[in-house]
């Protein structure tokens, strides 16, 4: 069994507010950059797996040459190898294209992991776009693996407010949610182990495709108006009611 | 601008949301069409009439009484042909995110996801985008042979029933085989009010460690008497207090409520991420230095084990 796990190089949360408009509109960051969080459970998922069911891991990656460090922190979690391919151009639909060009190339990967969204793109588009590209079935929103087969994986997901246990072929690619396990913390011994893995570069030549020409257009990037924030305190539920009240919001 | 828009349907009904997408579709260009698949949908799709659709293509079939991807996007990619809609709209659910996605990618026609608003400019569609997750907004456009793009749930008024009729076109199923096989379905129990559709919200934090159950208690007891959903931040949810289902925030559900009450939140900027764009925030906590105060507009510094019973005697008077 080899699962590979999609991963993207994001924003640290906590600094998400200090990114400037014009840094957004042209991608180079001044801030802190690691793993997007949604893929840490992906990282997690696919390696628990593999200890569950056998098998080995590897971990991708579409971005600049930096995003070899979102690669460092999968191979430090337990993964066994890693791959970049460097493209910083590439939309939505170009990263699918080019994961599904490198995993068609591997040509052994039964299951592919991914998070349900970055925090940065925000669009949760590339799972389905991989998935449709490679024409395999695609389960987004997976928040427990119940069971893995040489040729078959049946999930938990959740829709909506439902939960539906389904049961699709492999090859798959699945999105996975927090709930599906919270990501582990690298040992040191494995962190010094990942530093060493030396890291394959890829571009869309080597894989023999042309990532599509970006087909969204984002202009005017902008930072949100702030809240009208002026706090009014109450002393007492009964009139923070009243308050409430008038406002229509009750 | 003829604009096609997905009524998703969950067990023969409509979600709700959808309406929302008719709306806006409809506040654009009166060229609105819509598309229903399912089974036993046929009351939805003469609702969607009655919205103001002007013809609805309907999939009435058993194969399609669950949503299963391969087959709707063969369906949607039919509909949109035959309907020569310029756009195709739905809500951003995870199933409207799920089909836009792939009749997108299968058409190499961009998607606009997740809009706070959408507008026209002339033909062109431009969707009100926010990114790095509601820290920066774009005006997004798309090129390709249709312009797609799903907006957010609560983000457009629904269309309402206006009791118009419309033509409805009945559409053969896609001749496609599933590769997904349901064996469980687990629905919300009754009554329980989704996050990202609810009116009001009652969230609790940390805050409710020292007895985590009576604290949850309390809050679900004020969210009975508002009609309230029942969110959290992701102190509680990891600390094991409530599911993770609740969870408002980055790793969570981004919310927009008309009330969002905060009980015992600190207001991490994770958290604040998820429901910041409510149109009241209340805050209730103990310490008056508490981030979330500087993004409320209204509060009480106090105990919420005091506060929010307090707050549901005071409601339940007052409603």
């Amino acid at each position: 069994m080899k699962y590979l796990v999609c991963v993207k190089q994001a924003p640290d949360t906590a600094e998400l507010p200090k990114v400037k408009a014009e840094e957004a509109a042209s991608g180079e960051l001044s801030i802190q950059l690691v793993v997007n969080p949604w893929d840490e459970h992906a990282l997690e998922s696919a390696i628990q797996s593999s200890e569950d069911y056998g098998g080995s891991v590897g971990v991708i990656t579409v971005g600049g040459e930096k995003a070899i460090d979102a690669l460092r922190s999968g191979l430090a979690m337990g993964c066994a190898e890693a791959t970049l391919i460097e493209d910083t151009e590439a939309d939505a639909w170009g990263v699918a294209t080019l994961l599904a060009a490198a995993i068609e190339q591997m040509g052994d990967v039964d299951l592919v992991f991914t998070g349900q969204l970055t925090v940065d793109g925000n669009s949760g588009m590339v799972p389905i776009a991989l998935a449709r590209k490679l024409g395999w079935p695609v389960l987004t929103g997976v928040a427990k693996i119940i069971e893995v087969t040489d040729d078959s994986i049946v999930v938990e997901r959740v829709v909506g407010e439902a939960r539906l246990t389904v049961k699709t072929q492999a090859p798959a690619v699945l999105s996975v949610i927090k709930e599906i396990g919270e990501p582990r913390y690298p040992t040191f011994i494995k962190i010094r182990k990942a530093a060493r893995v030396k890291i394959p570069t890829l571009t869309a030549s080597d894989l023999g495709v042309d990532a599509p020409a970006p087909v969204v257009q984002m202009d005017n990037y902008r930072k949100p108006p702030a809240r009208d924030a002026h706090v009014q305190l109450f002393d007492n539920a009964s009139d923070l009611v009243d308050a409430l009240l008038a406002e229509k919001v009750l | 601008m003829q604009i096609l828009v997905f009524i998703e349907t969950d067990g023969g009904a409509a979600v709700a949301s959808s309406w929302e997408a008719l709306g806006k579709a409809l506040s654009l260009t009166d060229q609105v069409s819509a598309l229903v698949i399912g089974e036993n949908v046929g009351d939805v799709a003469a609702e969607a009439g009655s919205r103001g659709a002007k013809t609805v293509y309907v999939i009435d079939d058993a194969s399609r009484a669950l949503f299963d991807l391969d087959l709707y996007a063969a369906d949607a990619s039919n509909v949109l042909s035959q309907s020569e809609a310029d756009a195709f709209l739905a809500s951003h659910t995870g199933n409207g995110r799920d089909l836009m996605a792939a009749v997108g990618f299968d058409l190499q026609a961009g998607v606009l996801a997740d809009c706070l608003d959408l507008s026209a400019d002339g033909d062109k569609l431009v969707g009100l985008r926010p990114i790095y997750s509601g820290n920066i907004l774009v005006d997004a456009t798309t090129s390709g042979p249709v312009q797609l793009a799903t907006l957010r749930p609560r983000a457009a008024a629904p269309a309402e029933p206006t009791g118009a009729s419309a033509d409805i076109v009945s559409v053969t199923p896609a001749a496609v085989a599933g590769r997904v096989e349901v064996q469980k379905v687990e629905r919300a129990e009754a009554g329980e009010i989704s996050l990202t559709d609810a009116n009001v919200i009652v969230s609790g934090g940390r805050g409710v460690s020292k007895d985590p159950e009576l604290g949850f208690k309390l809050i679900g007891e004020l969210a009975d008497t508002l009609g309230a959903a029942v969110g959290a931040s992701r102190a509680a949810v990891d600390a094991g207090f409530i599911e993770y289902k609740h969870q408002v925030g980055q790793t969570g559900k981004v919310v927009r409520p008309d009330l969002y009450i905060a009980c015992g939140i600190s207001g991490a900027v994770q958290h604040l991420a998820g429901m910041n764009a409510s149109k009241v925030i209340v805050a209730i906590n103990k310490d008056s230095e508490a981030p979330i105060f500087s993004v409320a507009n209204y509060g009480i510094v106090g105990d919420l084990f005091d506060v929010v019973p307090a707050m549901n005697e005071a409601a339940k008077g007052k409603l």
